[in-house]
């Protein structure tokens, strides 16, 4: 069966984002970018796949500038077959990326999608739900294991207060969590093998895709900073803050 | 205007961070309604119909609904919610499961975990784990919108007497089903309702030793959370995580043991009103943000703790 993993271009996690001072977004000039982590997670769920014999095709696709083709690249390294990049210099909305995605679902028809549940700039958690949305695919969200029998895919999801299992029609689409399991590295040998591999390029014209948004960033502003309060020398002394200071004991 | 509020709620009780959804919707303004979907769910419909400023519920009662599937929720919510100004729900798992599944079937961008109501259009929500806040406009016909539970005091659960009404709309799209679940059972308050909330991290070593925040829990009438390193180095289940990945908190009292203070931990429950860490390094970033800060060994500060209170 045919996997498709959705992987997105963001700032890497271990970089400190800043504010511009014009308020307009976060400064992203000459800062590290990378493979958001949750689908870094998507692409090692489907190589996963490929090797247990489930997976027989992994197309791994990108919606986002043309540097994007970096973390196509990667995720080709690390066992992807192929790529394609729908080309947009624009920052979409959710909504904008799932209906791109949903167009090319039309076009490779497979039988799985997986991708990251959010990613770790916009923090939405959302494109997954609407792919299935538009599609009409039954949804496994952050997903901690994922299994394949038949026609079904049984998807144990995280959930607050624990775990819940269901059982999917496929084609489907599952979204990642971070328990799902450990990516691994890419080696050298794959990397230089990746540069060989398909990548096609397209636009959101070329897909017939509208990608108007109804919401607009009007602003974008450093959070509240908390200032930092007393030291205290002891348990006692600490006791005695929280109830006749703070009294919140 | 009108507002459609998605109830959580296990087909038994109404959850907390329904009330904190209604206080956002009485934020934005105008008549709410509260659905109410699930299975057997008539005690869920009288609870709803008590919350405060509420003025209708509706009820769509059958099998298809019983344990939230979004294929058959979200159609539901979608056809209800074509003639509301807004569709609100708690940006719990079933909230992010199902309202973007909703915002997609009726064409909109949906605006997730928003933490204040600027206007009926406008909103703040977090982005970059919370090291940014984003204002977003939505031009929208239906704003659809996920609320973070901290960021709106809740509203009063009794006092309201709306009119409940039954929905007939049945949906179950076939294409998935439930298999099972597996709920952690603790007799401690739960993490996101708790008023006290003390956290350990990797400091604390070993699960074993998370017995110490236990008894202190016990004492404080707290819940007991963790951090990411913590969860990662298998002291403790998943679903004790505290920060950007896991639960976020807010609670009148929030002590950090043994914890530095990482920035995913951070976004996670640097809204609490009064934090405390306890760290043996007094370099931790985690005393930047601390009210009272003690440098202590924890295993001497935490079991002496517990005696004094």
């Amino acid at each position: 069966m045919k996997v498709l993993v959705a992987v997105k271009r963001v700032v890497d996690y271990n970089v400190k984002v800043r504010v511009k001072a014009d308020n307009s977004g976060v400064d992203l000039a000459n800062v590290k970018m990378s493979m958001n982590p949750f689908c870094e997670i998507a692409v090692e769920e489907a190589v996963r796949l490929k090797e247990k014999g489930v997976a027989t095709e992994i197309v791994v696709v990108s919606i986002g500038p043309s540097t994007a083709q970096e973390q196509l690249r990667t995720a080709l390294a690390l066992g992807a077959d192929r790529a394609i990049l729908v080309e947009s210099a624009e920052d979409l909305t959710s909504l904008a990326v799932a209906k791109l995605l949903k167009a090319v679902v039309d076009k490779e028809q497979p039988q799985l999608v997986i991708l990251g549940k959010q990613a770790i700039d916009s923090d939405n958690n959302q494109t997954g739900q609407m792919l299935a949305a538009l599609s009409g695919y039954g949804q496994g969200t952050f997903a901690s294991k994922v299994e394949v029998t038949g026609d079904n895919v049984a998807v144990t999801r995280e959930i607050d207060g624990g775990a819940q299992t269901v059982s999917l029609k496929l084609p489907a689409i599952v979204t990642t969590d971070l328990r799902l399991n450990e990516p691994r590295y890419a080696s050298l040998p794959n990397i230089m093998k990746a540069k060989k591999k398909p990548l096609e390029v397209l636009t959101p014209d070329a897909l017939g895709v509208s990608t108007a948004s109804t919401n607009k960033t009007v602003k974008v502003e450093a959070p509240a900073a908390r200032s930092a309060g007393i030291k205290v020398k002891s348990v006692a002394e600490l006791v005695e803050k929280l109830k006749n200071e703070a009294k919140v004991i | 205007m009108t507002i459609l509020v998605i109830a959580e709620h296990d087909n038994k009780v109404v959850a907390p961070a329904t009330l904190n959804t209604v206080a956002a919707a009485a934020k934005i303004g105008g008549d709410i309604h509260v659905l109410v979907a699930g299975q057997g769910v008539g005690a869920v419909a009288e609870a709803a119909a008590k919350i405060a400023g509420v003025a209708k519920v509706l009820v769509a009662d059958n099998a298809a609904y019983a344990h939230q599937l979004p294929e058959n929720v979200a159609p539901l919510v979608a056809e209800l919610g074509a003639g509301y100004s807004h569709i609100l729900a708690a940006a719990t798992s079933n909230g992010k499961n199902i309202l973007p599944r909703v915002a997609a079937q009726l064409d909109v961008d949906q605006i997730s975990e928003i933490i204040s109501v600027e206007s009926a259009d406008t909103f703040k929500r977090p982005i970059y784990a919370g090291n940014a806040i984003a204002t977003v406009q939505s031009s929208a016909s239906v704003k659809v919108i996920t609320v973070r539970a901290t960021g709106f005091d809740p509203v009063a659960a009794v006092g309201g007497s709306a009119a409940v009404e039954a929905v007939a709309a049945a949906h179950d799209a076939g294409t998935s089903s439930f298999v099972g679940e597996e709920l952690a059972k603790s007799d401690r308050p739960e993490l996101t309702a708790a008023k006290i909330v003390v956290s350990g991290g990797r400091g604390m070593q070993n699960g074993d030793n998370f017995k110490h925040l236990y008894a202190l829990a016990d004492k404080l009438g707290a819940a007991v959370g963790a951090s990411r390193a913590a969860v990662d180095a298998g002291f403790v289940p998943n679903d004790m995580q505290v920060g950007q990945t896991g639960k976020i908190v807010a609670p009148q009292l929030y002590i950090a043991v043994g914890i530095s203070g990482a920035i995913q931990h951070l976004a996670g429950m640097k809204d609490s009103k009064v934090i405390v860490a306890i760290n043996k390094d007094e370099e931790a970033p985690i005393f930047q943000v601390a009210d009272y800060g003690l440098v202590a060994d924890l295993f001497e500060a935490i079991p002496e703790f517990e005696k004094l209170v």
